[in-house]
Formats: structure tokens, sequence, C-alpha cells
């Protein structure tokens, strides 16, 4: 029985190299004699919430973000269904707008999303490009979150959708509240893009315990040795310090 | 020339020597600042004085060795004015044009991506050789469907009389001719060189005009190949210059048939992978263009060298370094393909920087099919501003954690595996832009290649 990794559209929503992301919880779970299997739904298909143990939606090409959004709205359900099941979303730029009610362009026009959760979208004049640096507190700790975000959309949460994290340095879901990406549940929405797990075991290790769980297998996790994954996140913070206007 | 320009160009040039005395780097762009500050209308006046016109070169990936071919082919009968790899934007291009011998007759310029609009209404080129889009540095290009509007509007802006030279392989510009009559199409043509579907970095696999994923017969670079729609509403055009037959000889080179408006003839390229073949067809096509006949074309190319980073060979304490630049995942994959066959008993050195001209944005490492590439290498070592990151998706691939080494500066990188390797050995170098220049001014110091600006026209 195979813990089953569900990426949502990888052939259009993979746009900043999101397959890093599968790749490293594929590995992070084989390297734990874990049995995995990777799934992706194609576009077209139906997403059938039995079969998933974790779900990722990454990021695509604007010019698609309509067919992406036009397609997953036919999925709520079944999303719906999986989230309350227990299983995780991992849900990264384009992919984190999607999650929320709608997303407006620079012309004005409106794209509806998911609404899965309670968060709006509305492009800003320019692109918020650069290296990121996000403090989460997780399950009583506090942890780092680095990475780079590259996004034209400024993101409004509800009143009732927590951040996933506090801003060190970067821009966040909007440059200017501070917050950066959501988190409901097991939902997690945020704008460090692309492969943002390499560098955070941690979220890595969150998502597929998680997943664990709802397979019914045996959690906490076994650790890993993540010396090299430090080095890069200690490098890599320290140029979104350094970055810091 | 008037004498308004004639002053700006004399201003332009003073600017070049001054920054070139003060140390300041080669000087490659700041005398086409100071020339379009004082003469903002200078640049057709300049182009104009090139009697036989201007090539412009343009492609996500190839665009550097493909202007060096033209000019391989080009030179021996007219001078060439070329553009260094560095100088590629609009400042980059009006300082070539100041500096350029006064003999020059013939214009062969690479040009960025993004850039390629700007310059192309600036200089009024003869010929417009397009090879490819690529994702390549999301960061400062923006999206590839972005700079594909881009080069779409300018198309559509083109005098009848330009020429376009299309890299067919490619659905996107591939259908930049269509409506056009002054187009040459080339093109691979050997599916056994190819594999059935394109690889997971690629990207314009859909449609241009329905959007549906097009029917591969063959794959061969990213998401270059003989493609067709199933709807029938686009398929490759019909190839004027087709390369048959291909031949790998590792990373010695390429031999293949080459079937042209004037015959067939067989190639010997000295430089390895199936994109140098695509480089090649282009070089050669745009050459055609310019008159010159494919078989004196094909003649000249037998003795071509590889361009700065581009599977440059130099000899280090009897051992072989082999440098090879890589910018964007496909890249990447291609040179990794090139190298295999050779690897066994060999270390690579990989050095990933991360300032502007790299692309900031490293993500693009894990779209790299490292997994099982690196097979046979005795050791890997990463190097640059984002070693460690190479290093964690070096894990991720099950590459051998005895065998990585992180090293901060590539030059040290270089040093250490150039040790480990016996007499008679070999290194391969994958680095980034920035990465490459520094190892490669390191490299120039101790007198083991010449520096990249020395090899400016
Ligand atoms: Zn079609």
């Amino acid at each position: 029985m195979s813990l089953r990794i569900v990426p949502v559209y990888p052939e259009l929503l993979s746009i900043y190299a999101d397959r890093g992301n599968v790749r490293v919880l594929e590995q992070r779970a084989r390297w734990r004699d874990i049995n995995v299997a990777v799934s992706p739904l194609p576009l077209g298909a139906d997403l059938d919430p039995a079969e998933a143990d974790a779900i990722l939606i990454g990021g695509g090409q604007d010019r698609d973000q309509a067919l992406v959004a036009e397609a997953l709205r036919q999925q709520v359900p079944a999303l719906r269904s999986a989230i309350a099941d227990g299983v995780p979303v991992l849900a990264v730029c384009g992919g984190y707008q999607l999650l929320g009610h709608a997303y407006r362009d620079q012309s004005g026009r409106m794209t509806p999303g998911t609404g899965l959760v309670d968060l709006e979208t509305v492009a800003g004049p320019d692109r918020l490009i650069g290296n990121v640096l996000v403090e989460v507190e997780v399950e009583g700790r506090v942890e780092r979150l680095v990475g780079f975000e590259n996004h034209a959309g400024r993101t409004t949460l509800g009143p009732d959708v927590a951040p996933l994290g506090r801003v060190l340095a970067g821009a966040g879901n909007d440059a200017v509240s501070g917050a950066e990406g959501c988190r409901v549940g097991r939902v997690i929405g945020t704008y460090v893009h692309g492969p943002l797990l390499p560098k955070n075991p941690w979220l890595a290790d969150l998502v597929l315990g998680w997943a664990c769980e709802h397979r019914g297998l045996p959690v906490p996790l076994q650790p890993l040795d993540d010396r090299l994954e430090q080095v890069a996140a200690e490098a890599a913070a320290r140029l979104a310090l350094d970055e810091r206007r | 020339m008037s004498a308004r320009v004639r002053a700006a160009a004399g201003a332009a040039r003073l600017a070049g020597a001054l920054s070139r005395l003060t140390g300041r780097g080669g000087g490659t762009t700041m005398p086409g600042h100071v020339l379009l500050r004082l003469a903002p209308a200078a640049l057709p006046e300049l182009a104009a004085g090139l009697g036989d016109g201007i090539a412009l070169i343009s492609a996500t990936n190839g665009k550097t060795t493909t202007a060096a071919m033209l000019t391989a082919i080009l030179e021996p009968d007219v001078p060439v004015c070329r553009n260094v790899s560095g100088a590629n934007l609009l400042s980059g291009v009006a300082a070539t044009l100041v500096h350029r011998s006064a003999d020059a007759r013939i214009g062969v310029l690479e040009v960025d991506e993004a850039a390629l609009p700007a310059v192309g209404s600036a200089v009024g080129p003869r010929v417009i050789a397009l090879g490819n889009l690529f994702r390549d540095q999301l960061d400062r290009h923006g999206e590839l469907e972005m700079v594909a509007d881009r080069w779409r509007a300018m198309v559509r802006e083109l005098p009848p009389s330009t020429s376009l030279v299309l890299g067919a392989d490619d659905p996107v510009v591939d259908a930049l001719g269509d409506g056009r009559t002054a187009v040459v199409r080339y093109g691979l043509d050997d599916p056994t060189a190819g594999r059935d579907a394109p690889d997971a970095a690629a990207d314009s696999t859909h449609c241009v005009r329905c959007g549906t994923a097009y029917a591969y017969r063959a794959s061969y670079v990213g998401h270059l190949g003989d493609y067709a729609c199933p709807n029938g509403d686009h398929a490759r055009g019909r190839l004027d210059f087709a390369a048959r037959d291909v031949r790998s000889e590792g990373t010695a080179g390429t031999a293949f048939r080459l079937d042209a408006p004037d015959g067939s003839h067989e190639v010997r390229l000295p430089v390895p992978g199936l994109y140098n073949v695509e480089n090649a067809l282009a070089a050669i096509a745009t050459a055609h263009v310019l008159g010159v006949t494919p078989a004196r074309a094909v003649a000249r190319l037998a003795g071509f060298s590889a361009a700065f980073g581009r599977f440059e060979r130099l000899s280090v304490d009897g051992r072989e370094a082999v440098l090879v630049l890589f910018k964007n995942p496909t890249g990447a994959n291609e040179a990794l393909r090139a190298i295999q066959s050779d690897l066994a008993g060999s270390h690579v050195v990989l050095a990933l920087n991360d300032r502007i001209a790299d692309g900031r944005d490293v993500s693009w490492i894990w779209d790299i099919d490292v997994e099982g590439s690196l097979e046979g290498a005795v050791g890997v070592i990463c190097a640059g501003s984002r070693a460690a990151d190479l290093a964690v998706r070096l894990r991720y691939a099950d590459v051998d954690p005895r065998l990585i080494d992180v090293r901060a500066a590539p030059e040290a990188a270089f040093d250490v595996a150039v040790a480990e390797q016996p007499p008679g050995g070999r290194v391969y170098v994958l680095a980034t832009y920035t990465a490459m220049l520094d190892l490669h001014r390191a490299l120039a110091d101790r007198g083991l290649t010449r520096r990249f600006w020395e090899e400016a026209p």
C-alpha cells in the first residue's frame, strides 16, 4: 500500500520547476522505506479523493491561469472531500491564488478561483521578485521558510484565515501587510515558489507526515540527515536579508 | 555620417577607451550608452555604413555559437562586424557599431531575446535568424509567452524585404513565418537521433493556434522536434535546410547530411550535441540568404572551434579541461547528454551563481534531469554563490554523497578536480555565465586561455 502524491496538472503548473517539490516528497518517503507513488492529475481528468494522500498545486504561466482555473473549479467537490478527510494541500504561487475566490488581472478581468480558502488576489502594477525569508510558527516551533518569489498578484486573506508566516525579508502576500501565504488546517498556500521544499525540509516533512497520517502509516517520521539542506537554506536566508530594502 | 553622429561616436569611443584603461572590464557597453545619450538617432546611420547589411541572430539557446559559426563562414570573404555575447542589448549593439573597423562590410549581431524588437527597428536588418524560445531567467525576461508576443509584433512590422531564417523545430518560431514570403526554415529530420516525446522541462508543447498538445514524430532538444497538431491547424513547416542521418561522435563532434536547396552535403561539425547541429543549420541558412553557397559554408564549418565556454578545451598540468556554459534546464540537459559517453573516470565541476546575468532565481536547477546523468563521474564538485543548492539537487538525484564536494569559488573547485585527476584525465566544468567568467579570468591570468573580451572583433 503506497503513499500517493498527486501533482495537479503538472504539464501546465510547473513553471518554476515545481516538480522539485514532488521529487523531494518522493525521496524523503523513500529514504524512510515508505512505499510512495506519484500519480499526476492530467488536465481534463477527475480527482479521486480516495486516491490521494497529498495534493500539490504549482504555478503556471499567466495566460494558462483561466484554463487551469476552469478545470480546477470542476474538482472543488473532490478537493473539499479530500481536505475534510485530512489530505494535505500545498499550493504554490499561481496555485495559491487559485485557492481563493478570484484573481483580478491588470485589465480588471476576473478569473474565479476554487474558493477553497477565503482569500482574494488582485494584480499589482509591478512584479514582486526576489529572495524571501519568512518566519513560520508550526506545532509550537518557530521555523524559517526560505526561497524566491516572483508574482504580480497581491493577496488579501479573509478575517478567519491565518497567514502561513511573517515576512522577515521580501514581499510576501502584498508587500505591505508583512503576511506570507495562508494556512487553514492542512491546506497551505505560499508565494515562495517553485521548489520550496528542497531548502525547507521541515515543511516537506510536515506535509509528508500529514500524508502518512492520512494513509494510516506510523508518525512521527524518523529524522534524516539534512545538513546540506541547512547550508543551502542559510545561504539563501543571508541573501534575502542582504537584499532587504 | 552627420556631424552630430560623428561627434557622438568619437565621444563614445573615448568613453570605451577610458573604461578599459581604468580597468572596469572590457568596456563593451559603455560607449553604447554614451552614443545613445548624445545622438539617439545615430544607430540607423551607423548601421547603414555596413554596405552588405546586418544579420541579427536571436534565440534563448545558441545565439552566440550561431553568430560565431556565421562569422566563420563569412569572414574569409567579407570583413565582419560582430558583437561579443555580453553586449547584446541595444547599448551593446550601439557600442559594437561605434567600434567597428573601417573596412567591415557586414554585421553579425547576436541580440538578447527581449531586446530584439528595439534593436531590429533601430538597425534595419537584412536578415533575422530566430532559433528557439525556452524558459530562461523568468525573473529577468518575464514569461516565455511575453517574449513570443514581442517577437510576433516585431515580425508584423518588418518590411517584406527583410528575410527571416526560422528554426522550424520550435512551433512558436515556425509560426512566425506565416504569411511572409522571404522565409527560410531549417530543422533536424532524423527521428533516430531524437526521442519519442519532449522531456519534462519542455516548454511550448501545445498548439500555437488551438492549445491542443502537439503529437511528436520526433523530439530533439526540449520542445524542439517534428510536431503536428492533431486538429490539423499547425505542423512543422517544410524544411529548406534539413539535417538528416545524424551521427554523434561523442564530445568530438557530430556528423550529418545536409539537404539544402543546392543539393546534399556531408557535414562534419567539430562541436558536439544536437543543439550545435541546430546552430550550424541556422548559420548555413543565414549565410545562404547573404549569398554564400551551402557547399562553401559546410567547408568553412569543418574548421570551426568552440566559442567561450562552449565545449572549450584547455590543457592543465597534463589533464584536459572541458568548459561548458549552462544557463537553463534545456541547455544543461543537452550538455549532460553530450558528455555522458565520455564521463567515466572524470571529475565534474558544477558552478552556479545567482547574479543578474545568471538569473537570480535558481529554481530551474530542479528542471535539469540530473537523475542518472552523472554516472561514471568519480567526483562532483559544486561551486558558486549557490553551490549548496546544487549539492541538495544532487542529493535528491541519488548521487552518492561521498562523491559530492562543495567549494565557494569556481577556481578552487577547478583546482581540486584537476588535482584529483591522474595525468591524462579529464575535468568537465559546467558553469553559469558569471561563474564561467570568473573561472575564465582566473585561468587567463595563469596563461591557460585568452581573456574573454580579447576574442572581440
Ligand atoms: Zn491546433
